[in-house]
């Protein structure tokens, strides 16, 4: 399980790679293995403004549909339209190419509440990951 | 949860575990699509010791599974089966069910769904209770009997391989008594995936022994085993019907397009008033077969169906199919809408997404 140190972690499963005030989002590598094959994907569109939890988006299995919720609060500045055509590259390169948007946060505060990779090893191990 | 014989060796083989049906099963291995795309092109290997099994005896054997089914089973030859339903006094459906006529002749084997094997069983103990002008003895042995399946385009070179007696020559849909790796086995040459291929019934303890027969048989033929989320893809492609989906209780066989599993034109049957009932006042509902043909997500089981704004029905059934490469479904529609070609819109989060209705099944082997 994959579970890179200098990224942060919401308990839902999302990551954030944090670079100035834009944030960029994704679904962790576990997230994506507990979902298997992703088929499709809904992004909210550039511009929008979004509250930390709410939903971002829809990650879609052959499985089921999935929420992805939003670990901060901002403006959508961003988002991987080649995610969109090749969903797939979720479950290949889920913290590279599948990153899903780029946010503006509006809280700089909100990062401190979100997991280190240890604390994030350590909810992944209990949920049964391996 | 209840584990099959085989739960170990899934674990062994990196399976992804669930709860389904009370059952500890394995849901993937490899990947539901990787694993769809081996039935179609090689060979699947299936652990369904989860489905329940009854063994029906007696002089009045057929009579009784003619009462409680909704099929004909009156010339059904030995070695022969048949896909019936068990429908309740409203003409729902408690089950489907496949039907086989022992090859010896002597009883019938009867296939039960997981999920609703203690329902089934209890029901047909009540029947047999209730007609006790029958002499009928229903017995149930899901307990004591071991079930895998093989399916695929190479299915037939590899259980050649091990089996005793020829299964090459056996017709879709019967029933023959062979050994497989030297377990007596009853061999149905049945399946749920829209390929060729047989479901295997043995005594429990020989699991392993038939599977690891099985796996190392068709090492070279590219076996693999799959699990309970290809199994769901695969027999939506075939257009197989799913005990919960498709049908249920409250819905009747006609609206669940398995109208031809009905025979009427016989003695009666448990279910049988309500169906003639509805049939007079006519069937208006169809199920049909639809792929998107707009973006915007995977059509899922209860999703609205939706023609010029007004709701016409709902889907039973939906998925991304490997093999189509397009998002599929099934749906129960008001019947005024329903025909290939015509459009229909399935409600995704709040949005009508364009779809348009197919002929069925969406796959058939060879065409």
């Amino acid at each position: 399980m994959d579970i890179p140190k200098d990224y942060k972690f919401t308990k839902t499963h999302e990551w954030v790679k944090v670079e100035g005030d834009v944030v960029t989002i994704g679904i962790s590598d576990f997230a994506q293995a507990e979902l298997g094959d992703i088929t499709y994907l809904e992004l909210p569109p550039v511009g929008q403004s979004i509250n930390k939890a709410d939903p971002l988006g829809v990650v879609e299995s052959v499985k089921a549909a999935s929420d992805v919720y939003s670990p901060v609060s901002g403006e959508i500045v961003e988002e991987n339209s080649n995610v969109i055509d090749a969903p797939e590259l979720v479950n290949s390169s889920p913290y590279d190419d599948a990153w899903l948007v780029k946010i503006r946060i509006s809280d700089p505060s909100q990062l401190e509440e979100l997991m280190d990779s240890g604390a994030y090893s350590k909810l992944v191990a209990e949920s049964g990951g391996h | 949860m209840k584990r099959t014989a085989l739960a170990e060796k899934h674990e062994q083989l990196g399976a992804r575990m669930v709860d389904f049906a009370g059952w500890y099963m394995p849901v993937q291995y490899s990947g539901i699509i990787e694993e769809h795309k081996t039935v179609r092109s090689t060979a699947g290997l299936f652990d369904l010791g989860h489905m329940g099994q009854v063994e029906v005896t007696g002089n009045d054997a057929l009579a009784f599974l003619n009462y409680i089914g909704s099929n004909d089973i009156s010339g059904l030859e030995p070695g022969a089966a048949i896909y019936s339903l068990m429908l309740n006094p409203n003409g729902g459906v408690i089950d489907d069910i496949i039907i086989y006529r022992h090859p010896s002749g002597v009883g019938y084997f009867v296939v039960i769904n997981a999920s609703n094997t203690d329902k089934d069983v209890a029901w047909l103990q009540e029947q047999a209770a209730k007609r006790d002008d029958l002499d009928v003895n229903v017995n149930h042995i899901s307990e004591s009997t071991g079930m895998i399946a093989i399916q695929g385009p190479n299915a037939a070179e590899i259980v050649t391989k091990l089996s005793s007696v020829d299964l090459n020559d056996m017709s879709h849909f019967s029933m023959r008594e062979t050994t497989i790796a030297g377990v007596e086995c009853l061999a149905g040459r049945t399946g749920y995936t829209g390929e060729d291929g047989w479901e295997f019934y043995f005594p429990v303890d020989q699991c392993a022994t038939v599977w690891d027969a099985l796996m190392s048989a068709g090492d070279d033929l590219g076996i693999k085993p799959i699990g309970l989320g290809a199994r769901d893809t695969l027999r939506l492609e075939a257009r197989m019907p799913l005990y919960g989906n498709e049908m249920d209780d409250e819905t009747n066989p006609y609206d669940a397009g398995l109208g031809w599993a009905v025979k009427l034109d016989r003695d009666d049957f448990v279910g049988r008033d309500a169906l003639v009932a509805a049939r007079e006042q006519g069937i208006n509902r169809r199920t049909v077969g639809f792929k998107m043909v707009e973006r915007g997500g995977v059509p899922r089981s209860h999703y609205e169906v939706q023609v010029d704004g007004k709701q016409v029905g709902y889907v039973t059934s939906g998925t991304a199919s490997p093999t189509l490469g397009e998002n599929i479904g099934l749906a129960i529609i008001d019947k005024a809408y329903a025909g290939a070609g015509k459009p229909l819109d399935i409600m995704i989060r709040g949005k009508a997404v364009k779809a348009e209705q197919m002929k069925m099944p969406f796959y058939k082997r060879g065409a």
